[in-house]
């Protein structure tokens, strides 16, 4: 198991740069070139705020998986994961 | 831990004023097309962008925000004076946003002046929650955290069906000029009340008693911000309750309670009265079975409850709205044309000064007792320029269909919203749960569930303009129910959720580490 978590950290840091892919090119970059205001401050949000949370923290969470930190051996102390 | 016999008051307390708190906050976005037109106007694009502004920003940036200020403040001095801080600012934003002159009477400052106490609202809120779960988890039996904090998770879904509501009865209390006038206010400001009542009540509450005991012995955090997301031992925790938990409970969430709304009203178009009735009705239903997985987490974990409503509805989703749509589609029922009838008149357009509209509304009858009002709106000064809008008022047999439908999706809300509470507060130690499990919380629910309505609108319309370009070329069409294809947002982000959750999230052990 604790092997699966670690390989599945790279699945993870993939699927965030996919997501960032999707929220800059799908959503942000249309609603920027749309030069509808109403259309602004959710480009902004989607590139500004909400990509740098999922695309870091899936990152961030993969790279985690990687290093082994959610391995039984270096959580049994907490609660909630192995 | 509190003793047993005295909990139900501390629940009444934490959930009464959990609960106002939501009902503030949906009061908004039920009266958010009268709120444009008074606030708001569209033909002024500063306005317009305000609004949106309003609306974005409350939603998605400033409740995480909300739950970091008052998490940090909660782990500082308090449970207790952390959320009557939130109730009081919440009741006061919401009792002024009542007050505001229109855009008419005092111009721009009235649309900032919204926005402004639109942002107090999503601060507070995103400081509420957590400080109510956390409140009420320390104070519980440690084998019965789970039923306990459940009735903190009936509050937004109540919260939802009050402001529907207070809204139905006081539209019903008075004549439409009236609502428009004035009425709308109504709601806002019995806000007031309702957090004076609750204010008092928490007032008389105590300091959780896990926390007091962490004050006293010198246990609690120097810097709560800084242990919870600089410390990488308690941040992967964070990120696990993210990804492994809250983002795909936030997706369900919305799709149960907001994208079946607007999937009724918007894809359906049945009538906005028949609508709200339909989705209380199933929120009603639903609500108890908080409880019930509450009380089940107890008995047989959280995890296992959370991830299958989490698998149900993946599985589920696609058929449930396929369904609700075969029941209330005027295309599988029959006509009776005799009862057709149509009524024409010229009235002033209200957009365009000084011109005609032509207004012609077709009633059509169907055997089943469903009524359809097709409006066809035409400027008589500009040539093909016609706008229809449709409006479907169901037979009794299709409204309960869609009830039994919306209240499946709000029975798998429970599932993942009923424990996730308990789950949080066992996740993190005392000195610094209040802001470790508000953002993951708020994180969860305000970015990735806020953000279904924006990117399911966008797949179903794309499908729906690549079938029209098919159409137009005389090729097969590439989606056969392109009013589907919305729903591979949360069927994506619930299923990433599931997978995360099913192999790093352990809910054995139920400590809550005091």
């Amino acid at each position: 198991m604790n092997q699966l978590k670690k390989y599945l950290g790279i699945v993870w840091i993939l699927l965030g740069l996919a997501a960032g892919y999707y929220l800059v090119v799908n959503q942000a970059i249309p609603k920027f070139k749309s030069n509808n205001s109403e259309e602004l401050i959710p480009a902004i949000i989607y590139a500004f705020v909400l990509m740098p949370i999922i695309v870091g923290g899936l990152i961030i969470f993969g790279k985690y998986a990687l290093q082994g930190e959610y391995d039984f051996s270096n959580t049994e102390t907490t609660n909630n994961a192995t | 831990m509190s003793n047993k016999k005295g909990l139900p008051a501390i629940i009444a307390a934490s959930s009464l004023g959990t609960l106002i708190e939501w009902y503030d906050f949906y009061i908004f976005g039920s009266l958010a097309t009268i709120i444009s037109t008074k606030f708001f106007p569209s033909e002024n694009p500063t306005a317009a962008l305000l609004s949106t502004l309003a609306t974005f920003a409350a939603g998605f940036v400033v409740r995480p925000f909300g739950a970091l200020f008052f998490g940090r403040l909660g782990d500082l001095i308090g449970r207790k004076y952390t959320f009557l801080v939130t109730l009081v600012l919440m009741g006061l934003s919401t009792f002024l946003i009542g007050c505001i002159p229109s855009f008419e009477t005092i111009g721009y400052a009235a649309p900032i002046l919204v926005l402004l106490l639109r942002l107090l609202q999503g601060l507070a809120l995103g400081g509420e929650y957590g400080g109510a779960a956390t409140y009420v988890a320390e104070h519980s039996p440690v084998n019965e955290r789970g039923y306990w904090t459940s009735w903190i998770q009936t509050t937004a879904t109540v919260g939802l069906f009050i402001s529907l509501l207070v809204i139905i009865l006081t539209k019903g209390a008075m004549d439409e000029e009236s609502f428009d006038n004035w009425g709308w206010r109504v709601p806002f400001w019995i806000s007031i009340i309702m957090v004076g009542v609750s204010m008092i009540i928490r007032m008389r509450m105590s300091e959780s008693p896990l926390f007091a005991k962490a004050k006293a012995e010198g246990k609690t955090s120097k810097n709560p911000l800084k242990e919870s997301f600089g410390n990488k031992l308690n941040f992967k925790f964070v990120l696990l309750a993210l990804f492994g938990a809250t983002m795909g409970q936030g997706v369900v969430w919305y799709t149960g309670q907001f994208y079946a709304l607007s999937f009724i009203q918007n894809t359906l178009h049945i009538e906005i009265a028949q609508a709200s009735k339909l989705i209380m009705y199933g929120i009603g239903f639903a609500t108890p079975f908080f409880l019930f997985f509450g009380w089940l987490s107890d008995k047989i974990g959280r995890k296992w409850i959370m991830m299958a409503g989490m698998l149900i509805a993946i599985i589920a989703y696609r058929p449930i709205y396929s369904k609700m749509y075969d029941a209330a589609s005027t295309n599988n029922k029959q006509e009776v044309t005799a009862s057709t009838t149509t009524e024409r008149k010229t009235i002033d357009d209200p957009k365009h000064l000084g011109e005609k509209l032509d207004v012609a509304l077709t009633t059509k009858h169907f055997t089943d007792g469903t009524i359809l009002k097709e409006t066809v709106k035409t400027r008589l000064s500009v040539a093909g320029n016609n706008n229809t809008e449709s409006s479907v008022v169901l037979d009794n047999s299709s409204f309960w269909t869609l009830v039994w439908l919306v209240f499946v999706q709000v029975l798998f809300v429970t599932m993942v919203y009923g424990p996730i509470a308990a789950f949080l507060v066992e996740m993190f130690p005392i000195q610094i749960r209040y802001t470790s499990m508000s953002l993951p919380y708020h994180i969860g629910n305000g970015i990735f569930g806020g953000l279904l309505p924006a990117i399911a609108t966008f797949l179903a319309t794309r499908a729906a303009q690549a079938n029209d370009v098919a159409i137009k070329a005389g090729t097969a069409i590439p989606y056969e129910k392109p009013f589907l294809e919305g729903l591979w947002y949360p069927i994506i982000v619930a299923g990433v959720s599931l997978v995360i959750g099913t192999i790093y999230i352990n809910g054995r052990d139920k400590s809550i580490k005091d």
